[in-house]
Formats: C-alpha cells, structure tokens, sequence
C-alpha cells in the first residue's frame, strides 16, 4: 500500500466530520457520474456488438443459393447411356487455402439420350460418402448402412428419404449442374416427411417438383 | 549454505511483499480436510486438471508446427509424424492425453455423483462440473477436426447434417458451424478457433471456479449411511468433522493425488510409445470415397445409437434427448440438494449409473464393429465357403455367383465372413420357405432392399434355389398350408417336401 502512493493527497472533505453533508453531496454526484459511465460504456457495447455479431453470423446471413452456380461436368460423351459414373468438380466457392477439399464428387446417372439424374455423394441420412455398386444396381452407406435404388430413392436403412439431386441442364452437349453448397437436410427439398417448416405454398409445390423421380424437366431451372 | 538459505528467503519476501500470493497459496494448500478424504476415490479432479495442463503444455507444442490450414493441415501432421524429431511422440501424447483426460472426467463424474458430492452446499461445484464435462468432449471432438483426415471431414460432414436437422434455422446453424458452403478452409479455421482459443479460455476459467469452490466449501467428506445432508446443519456439522478428524490436505491426503498424476501421465507416456499417435488416416478429400469414416472412441456411443434410431424418431431424439440429459444433470442438485449421500441408500442412483455405463459400454462395443454397416469389399474378398458348394446343382452355384456378384454379402455374412447387417444366411433355407424367400428376394422389406430391378428371372432363380440349400443342422422350412393343398390334391406322403430344391441339396 505504502508503495504505491508515497504522497497520499489529503482531502480535508475526507478527513474533517464536519464537511460530511459536502462529501454525500460529491457521493450522490460521483453515483450518478458511475451510472453515466455505465450506461455510455453499454451504448459502446452495443454498438460494438453489432458488427461482431454481423462478422459471426456472416456466413448463414448470405442469401439463399447465393452459393450456387452452374458448374460443368463435362461432355455428354463422357457418360456412357445406362450407367452411373463418379464425377468430380471444383466447388464454384471456394478459397485458395482450401486445398482438396474444395474438389467434390457427385453421382451422374444417365438413363437416356439427354435424360440424366445427378445425384449428391453426401447420404441424406448423415452425409457420409455413398458408393455406387453396378452390379446390384444400389447406392450403398458405409456409415450407418444407408441403402438407395440407382434413381436415388431410398431403400432401407436409417435415411428418410432419398438422395440429394442437382438441377442440370445441357448446354454446347456439356452436362451442367447447379451446385456449389454441401446438401444437407436444410437446404434441399423434402417431399417425404418435411421436419422443418417450408415458407409458402409455392414453395412447397417447386419442392414437390423437384423431388420427382422422372428427369428435371426444363421448367425447373428457371 | 546459511547465506543462500538467507538470500533465497529474502528473494522470496522480495516478491512475497509485492505479489501477496505465496501466504494464500500455502494456506490453500495446507488447509485441513477431513481425514476421511485421504483416499484413492478422490484423486480423479486432481488427475483431470494434471491432463488439462499436460493437454495444454504439448497442444502449444503442436501449434508451433500445425498449419491449421485445410490445404495444408494433412500435410503438415505427416510432418510432424516423420520429419520433425519427436513429432510423433508429442502428437501421440496429446492423442492419448485427450482420451485419458475424457476417460478421467467421466471416473470424476461417477465418483462425485456415486458419494452425494453434488448435495448442498456444493450443488454449483456440481452444475460447473457438468460444463467442464461438455467442454472436455467439446475439446476431444473439436481436436478430433483438427487431424484434419478423412475421419474428420466426413465427422464433420455428419455434424452438419445433425445441425440441418434443426427445425427453421438448421441451414444458418450449418451455414455459421462451416464457415462457407461446404467443409473447406474457413471450416478448418474456425474449429482451430474453438480448440485452441475459444474452448481452453471457458474451460480454464471454469476450472479455475470449480477448484476454487472446492476450496472454499471444503472437499466432500466420506459419506456415512444415515449422515443427512440438511441445509440447516450440514455446514455446522461438516466443520466439526473437520475441526475433530482434520488433516492438512499438503501433504497428508495430497500425496496420492501426486502418486495418481505420475502414474496417469507415465500410462499416457506408455501408450504413446507403444500404440504411437492417432492417425492421421487418408487425405481429407471428398474425392476418394473408399472410406468407411469412424468417430473417436468416446463418440462411437453416439454413432451407434444414430444407426439405431428408426428415421422418424431420429431428429426428435437427437435434439430432445441431450436437452433433457444435460438439463437432468444441470437440475439434479437443485432438486437433490439434501438427504442422504451414501450410495447404499441412494438404490435408484445407483442403478442409474449402472444402466448408463452399461448402455455407454454396449453402444460403444458395438461402434468398435459397427454391424450396422455393409462391408463395402466384402462381395469382392469374402469367398463362398466350399463346403457350401459340395453336392449342388449347376443351377444353385450360379445361384452362388449371383449372391456373390449382387453384392449380398456387403449385408449379409455366410460362414462367418460378410457383412452383419442382414442376417447371416447359412440356415436361411430352416426358416424361410422357397417361396418367402423368393418374396424377400425380389421386393425387400424389413430393412432390405428390393432386388426385383436389379436380377432378372434366371438369376432371381438360381439364387433362390442356392438360398434354399442353405438350412443348415435345421429341416428345410415348408409352407403347412400348402402342404394341406398338396396332399388334398393327391395323396402323397405328406413328409416329403413339396419343393424340389430343398430336397435335391442333400
């Protein structure tokens, strides 16, 4: 104590009984320039907090498919009629310290001609990486034993639906889909049994669109 | 010797008068605990917060070579397992630390809560405990992203789809827990955020609170059958027990706490040296999807109860069961705060404990198998055994190859190889007749998916009879009704089989 102040001021208010009416008065005075100090400090919070919380919420605050754009896959050549074929693509969005893990595969399926299924690797149950098997014509889950039937529709396990599909379209006899956002259960259509709330009635008809098992028709990439 | 004596006691007293913390500090450490406390059962806190530092002192050095980077992460933990001397050592310790610190912290929990530690006046202690247990598994899972392998990319694939389940905001929770669109490099960055800073900062200050309150309220003294905690007396009560049977806790009840750390730290040490550090496994490339991703062990619980849970319920459970486990464990003092602390009167905690490690243990055993999931090669490597070849038709070994090729055996196994997802198959014919099987065949069920788009007739056929073959040390299972329908068509034998292929087999 004796160290931190070698000339203590004495303030004859503090010392002298008699001015204790001054020094309630100065104490009032003092409270209410604390509670001022509060409050300035709290404003400065706030305003502070504002773009904090704004830099947090940044990336769930972008609009909705914001992130997707239309990626090429490749030629129509490249997908023999009939079969379905791992293909990857560089993610539309990413950064440059990303490494590999910007680089996402996806199912592509040809039934026909032009008509083709793009299916999400990610399994609609969990997200884990599903496997193509030919021979038996399923999609199967390592994880948690997922299973699909080659349109992508769910055959057993623990899933409640089917795969995630892509939008596609054919542009130049490129094949092309719209992608760039993982697929989760919260940004892609679930006709089944919807467990979160789907805003407007319409977009509950595009859903229920877009969940049919027939090929995208040309209406749906509007 | 005197004056060094003399010179060390004056550098002390230096400090001593400006820091004012060594008089405290011994007194803390030497401040009297009841005797019975000197014990074995108590020294898991002291272990737990040993961990934390050892946790501490070898994260800082991994964070001197980790590129928390997701480009370069993978890289650079291959460095450290193969081009930075001891790197390996160092990251096995921190691996191995990690489960210790998770396993220590549960032995906590269960002991504080088997002795009543939780009742008044330590029910704070308690709620704080149940934090620091939430950060602890908060830190293995968070570390777990940063051995940024394909384990944790997929692990963290399977985080995100849990939080999308959310109702309304599941897609901005997804949004905020990636970073960006998908699992990339601001995902990387931002779990290297919450491991490094964000989680030790809160994990540390509520240690800190937690030890002080023990220090403060005093350690839980043994609990005697009959001994009633009451509000009104226990702090009387627990002085006096004190004031007659106390001890200095430095050293007469500390050194087992000191024997305990050593020896912890020493089986950390060993299982590093032996076992070596936790991956990393293959490259964190969504590309390469010929992986079966795992949790750590401490959430292999976790992935076997999300096998389990049928769809519908899967998202309510998800969300409703850890609101109502932790708000259990959060209100369990409030309103258990007095009465009886001994585990002898306390039957339904005790048994709560015994039915939740059980059921840990189960789900976690069986995440260490995973039966639930098919064995992607198994089509490929797993062969037919011979002897279920012996004496079949041609039809029925084709039949064998259309198992093989059709990939059954990914779920199903047959002499012991093969997936256990299905049922294994080699008594199938003793329980289902042809024509079931044929049924389950071709349109699935029951967790099964229908091959009727994926076998044409031919095959379906061949398969069936060779299924059929396969009945084991049990009679070929027959249809009775149709049985009836035979014999009132014609009066043979009712013993003898109406189905061809069963009977040919042997």
């Amino acid at each position: 104590m004796a160290l931190s102040d070698p000339t203590p001021p004495i303030q004859e208010p503090l010392t002298e009984p008699h001015h204790a009416p001054d020094k309630s008065a100065g104490h009032s005075r003092r409270v209410f320039l604390f509670k001022l100090s509060l409050l300035l400090n709290g404003a400065v919070g706030a305003i502070l907090a504002v773009p904090i919380v704004g830099y947090l919420l940044g990336p769930a605050l972008n609009k909705k498919g914001s992130s997707n754009s239309w990626v090429t896959l490749g030629p129509l050549s490249d997908f023999p009629e009939g079969e379905t074929r791992l293909v990857n693509y560089r993610n539309p969005v990413t950064t440059s310290w990303d490494g590999q893990t910007g680089d996402i595969p996806c199912w592509v399926r040809r039934v026909s001609g032009t008509t083709f299924q793009v299916f999400a690797i990610n399994c609609a149950h969990l997200g884990c990486p599903v496997r193509w098997f030919a021979q038996s014509k399923l999609f199967m889950c390592p994880c948690h034993g997922g299973a699909y039937y080659q349109d992508g529709s769910r055959a057993s396990g623990p899933p409640e639906r089917g795969l995630f599909e892509y939008d596609h379209r054919i542009a130049n006899n490129n094949l092309m889909i719209f992608a760039g956002k993982m697929p989760t259960l919260a940004n892609q259509a679930r006709v089944e049994q919807p467990l979160t709330q789907i805003l407007g009635a319409d977009s509950t008809a595009r859903l229920a669109s877009v969940d049919k098992t027939e090929p995208r028709c040309s209406s749906c990439q509007t | 010797m005197p004056d060094l004596k003399q010179t060390g006691i004056e550098v002390y007293n230096w400090f001593e008068q400006r820091l004012g913390l060594g008089a405290p500090v011994i007194a803390a450490a030497e401040h009297e605990v009841p005797s019975s406390t000197s014990s074995w059962w108590y020294v898991f806190g002291s272990g737990a917060t040993v961990i934390l530092i050892l946790q501490i002192v070898t994260g800082i050095l991994l964070a001197l070579v980790y590129a928390p980077s997701a480009g370069n992460a993978w890289s650079s933990l291959e460095f450290l397992d193969h081009s930075i001397r001891l790197g390996w050592f160092i990251r096995a310790i921190h691996g191995w630390g990690s489960d210790f610190m998770v396993a220590i912290v549960l032995i906590h929990l269960v002991q504080v809560f088997t002795f009543g530690a939780y009742k008044f006046p330590r029910e704070l202690t308690w709620i704080i405990g149940v934090f620091l247990l939430l950060l602890t598994l908060g830190m293995a899972f968070t570390g777990q992203v940063l051995r940024f392998d394909q384990d944790a990319y997929w692990g963290l694939g399977i985080g995100a789809s849990i939080l999308s389940r959310v109702p309304i905001i599941g897609g901005q929770l997804v949004d905020i827990m990636l970073g960006g669109p998908i699992i990339a490099g601001p995902t990387l960055s931002r779990f290297f955020a919450l491991h490094v800073f964000v989680i030790p900062g809160i994990l540390l200050a509520m240690v800190g609170l937690h030890v002080w309150m023990v220090l403060r309220l005093g350690i839980n003294e043994w609990p005697m059958p009959g001994r009633i905690v009451d509000k009104k007396t226990y702090v009387r009560n627990y002085h006096a027990l004190t004031e007659e049977t106390g001890i200095p806790f430095v050293p007469d009840a500390a050194w087992k706490d000191a024997i305990f750390a050593a020896a912890m730290i020493l089986a950390v040490i060993a299982c590093a040296l032996y076992f070596g550090p936790f991956g990393p496994t293959g490259q964190p490339d969504p590309t390469i999807i010929q992986t079966a991703p795992k949790p750590d062990f401490f959430f292999l619980w976790l992935y076997a109860v999300l096998a389990y849970l049928p769809p519908n319920l899967e998202t309510p459970v998800l969300f409703i069961a850890p609101v109502l486990g932790i708000g259990a464990m959060l209100l369990l003092p409030i309103f258990a705060g007095e009465g009886e602390k001994h585990w002898s009167r306390r039957p339904v905690a005790v048994l709560m404990i015994t039915v939740i490690a059980v059921a840990l243990g189960v789900f976690t055993r069986l995440g260490t198998y995973t039966p639930w999931s098919p064995i992607m090669n198994a089509w490929t490597s797993d062969a037919i055994p011979p002897a279920y070849l012996h004496n079949r038709t041609p039809l029925e070994r084709s039949g064998a190859l259309v198992l093989q090729n059709k990939q059954c055996r990914n779920c199903h196994s047959i002499g012991g190889e093969g997936g256990l997802r299905g049922p294994a198959l080699d008594a199938v014919a003793g329980h289902m007749t042809e024509d079931q099987i044929f049924r389950q065949v071709l349109q699935g069920g029951g967790n099964m998916p229908a091959y009727g788009n994926a076998l044409n007739p031919s095959e379906t056929t061949a398969l069936v009879r060779f299924l059929s073959t396969l009945h084991g040390d049990l009679s070929p299972a027959i249809d009775a009704s149709r049985r009836m329908v035979q014999s009132s068509d014609s009066t043979s034998s009712p013993l003898s089989s109406p189905q061809p292929a069963t009977t040919t087999g042997h």
